[in-house]
């Protein structure tokens, strides 16, 4: 078991350095054309939305929504109002741990 | 590299200062985040050193996470490491966004891709294609000490927040990548990629192993390829 763990360690390791250094390793200081550039800036939106709904709506790989869909809601509507962030985050736990605690 | 006291090495601090003082929201909850990472890995049997030893080199919450979940529940290193790799390849589109602009010698440039994480990389995205690599580092900068931090108590016996779902913390992580989202959304175009974004993720979840669904929402950005020259 430990040396399945040092070897799980260490190809996370290597795969995860692999993945986040190939951009700056084959583009790094690269004059790149203008469409390319159009497509790096919609990618922020994207990504960012991906990573907000399946942390929002799924656990794993399921659909899955619960008390914390209810606190990201509250959160999203303080934050379309333009409402400060701080707000929003305490709005998102006090209605996810209070509807825990209730159900 | 360059002349130290340019005016580029003020801009510099600055970046890195403003970075820093960003990021400390999500340094708070990846130290909470770790804290479980910790006391996760100890209940699957790894030695406190071990989940110690995973936070400082592989430094990546949702893979930690999943390839000890699949060792718990008897997998082999194989299938973790396949697992965290697909939980990882959400970075690869943003290393390839912000590799061009990341200047310098080669060993040098792919040391700096380590610093992507995800709220790093999204606050340094200056929205017009590049990106301010001094505000990622010193993003990550806290960052990366939080998320040791954290790993180190969990893993040595703290059980303040073993479950931080309990306490709601687990809503706080999404909510801060919604005002992320917010302020990336300038016009109709950002709109339409952010909601086909996260709609595609979300079909492919129950299909695709966990952590692709992000990475095939990143096509969607191909649609600037037809806005051609549009922006600058």
């Amino acid at each position: 078991m430990t040396a399945t763990i040092w070897w799980t360690i260490a190809g996370c390791a290597v795969v995860t350095a692999i993945i986040k250094g190939i951009g700056p390793l084959a583009l790094g200081g690269r004059d790149i054309p203008p469409r390319v550039t159009s497509v790096i800036a919609l990618m922020a939106p994207a990504l960012l939305t991906a990573l907000v709904v399946t942390s929002t709506f799924a656990v794993g790989d399921q659909w899955r929504v619960g008390a914390h869909t209810a606190g990201v809601a509250v959160a999203g509507v303080i934050l379309v109002r333009r409402g400060p962030l701080v707000l929003a985050v305490a709005a998102a736990v006090a209605v996810t741990a209070g509807l825990r605690a209730l159900g | 590299m360059s002349s130290a006291s340019s005016p580029h090495e003020a801009d510099r601090r600055a970046s890195v200062r403003a970075g820093f003082r960003a990021a400390l929201p999500y340094a708070a909850v990846g130290f909470v985040l770790s804290m479980s990472f910790g006391i996760l890995a100890r209940d699957a049997g790894f030695p406190a050193v071990a989940a110690i030893v995973m936070s400082t080199i592989v430094f990546a919450g949702s893979a930690q996470f999943a390839a000890v979940a699949i060792l718990a529940s008897g997998g082999t290193a194989a299938a973790a490491i396949a697992a965290a790799a697909l939980m990882n390849s959400r970075f690869l589109p943003m290393s390839i966004a912000i590799g061009p602009s990341m200047t310098g010698p080669a060993p040098w440039r792919a040391a700096q891709g380590q610093a992507i994480v995800d709220a790093s990389w999204a606050m340094a995205n200056r929205g017009d294609g590049t990106f301010d690599r001094w505000f990622l580092f010193g993003s990550t900068a806290p960052q990366y000490v939080m998320w040791v931090a954290g790993t180190m108590l969990g893993a040595l016996g703290g059980d303040l927040f073993s479950d931080p779902s309990r306490y709601g913390l687990d809503a706080i992580y999404p909510t801060f990548f919604l005002a992320l989202v917010i302020a990336e959304i300038k016009d109709r175009t950002t709109l339409v990629i952010a909601v086909s974004g996260g709609l595609l993720a979300l079909s492919l979840v129950e299909v695709a192993p966990a952590g692709l669904p992000v990475l095939a929402a990143s096509l969607v950005a191909l649609w600037g390829l037809r806005r051609g020259g549009a922006t600058r």
